[in-house]
């Protein structure tokens, strides 16, 4: 498993967004799936840095591990902020019309398009989500 | 992300060109809420956009409200990855995308 920790700021997602490809392209994960897959990260990230510290900031963990028959990526977030488990967050409701569309709520409904396992713990006083993908 | 615009007496057409996610969303936020005064047609040109996030789909969804209220609103030339965006969030049917 590799890992890397950054201030939890959007402007350091694009180090995790690399950090991640880089991984990924040495695993020869098909463009397809490792372009879902930076959706992914960016939505958690982006999540981390705006609502696990509110005013102050904090470190985020990525952690990215892989397995093999079937091709199979691991991603995990871990920070130590507030209480927050965004699995808890109903869905949009994707059918209404523009006028009646909530504003928030994409980007974890994205997430969980995304991946084919997700799973929230709180340890520690950590937030950890894990998540697994086939590629 | 880099913003061009196009404009035609009240038809405006903004091409961005690049990726749309939280770090440049709040840009195009700011783009469209100083041109959009007196539009009637606005097009997103995404023939040079690669990526979209949700940041990216908040300011889609804001513009379509608005232009909901003062004209119409199409996106043209969306790439696979980006449609497969919008599909997955339902704006592909809210949305005229050409």
């Amino acid at each position: 498993m590799e890992k890397i920790t950054v201030e939890a700021t959007v402007e350091n997602l694009q180090q995790v967004v690399d950090f991640a490809m880089e991984k990924l392209e040495a695993r020869d994960c098909p463009m397809k799936a490792s372009m879902q897959l930076e959706l992914v990260i960016e939505e958690i990230f982006v999540n981390i840095a705006s609502y696990a510290y509110e005013s102050a900031t904090g470190d985020a963990t990525f952690c990215v591990d892989f397995a093999e028959n079937p091709d199979t990526v691991f991603l995990t977030f871990i920070d130590d902020g507030k209480y927050y488990n965004p699995l808890e967050k109903p869905d949009p409701d994707i059918t209404l019309a523009a006028d009646e569309r909530a504003i928030g709520g994409l980007g974890i409904f994205l997430v969980k398009k995304n991946v084919d396992e997700i799973s929230y713990e709180r340890k520690d006083d950590k937030n950890i989500l894990r998540m697994k993908k086939f590629f | 992300m880099e913003i061009k615009k196009e404009l035609n007496g009240s038809a405006l057409t903004v091409q961005v060109i690049g990726r749309l996610d939280a770090g440049s969303a709040p840009e195009l936020t700011k783009f469209l809420n100083a041109e959009l005064d007196g539009i009637t047609e606005l097009t997103f040109d995404f023939a040079e956009l690669q990526y979209i996030a949700s940041a990216g789909l908040r300011v889609l969804l804001v513009a379509q409200k608005r232009m909901n209220k003062q004209g119409s609103m199409k996106l043209v030339h969306v790439n696979e990855t980006v449609m497969e965006v919008l599909e997955m969030t339902g704006f592909a049917g809210l949305m005229t995308i050409e």
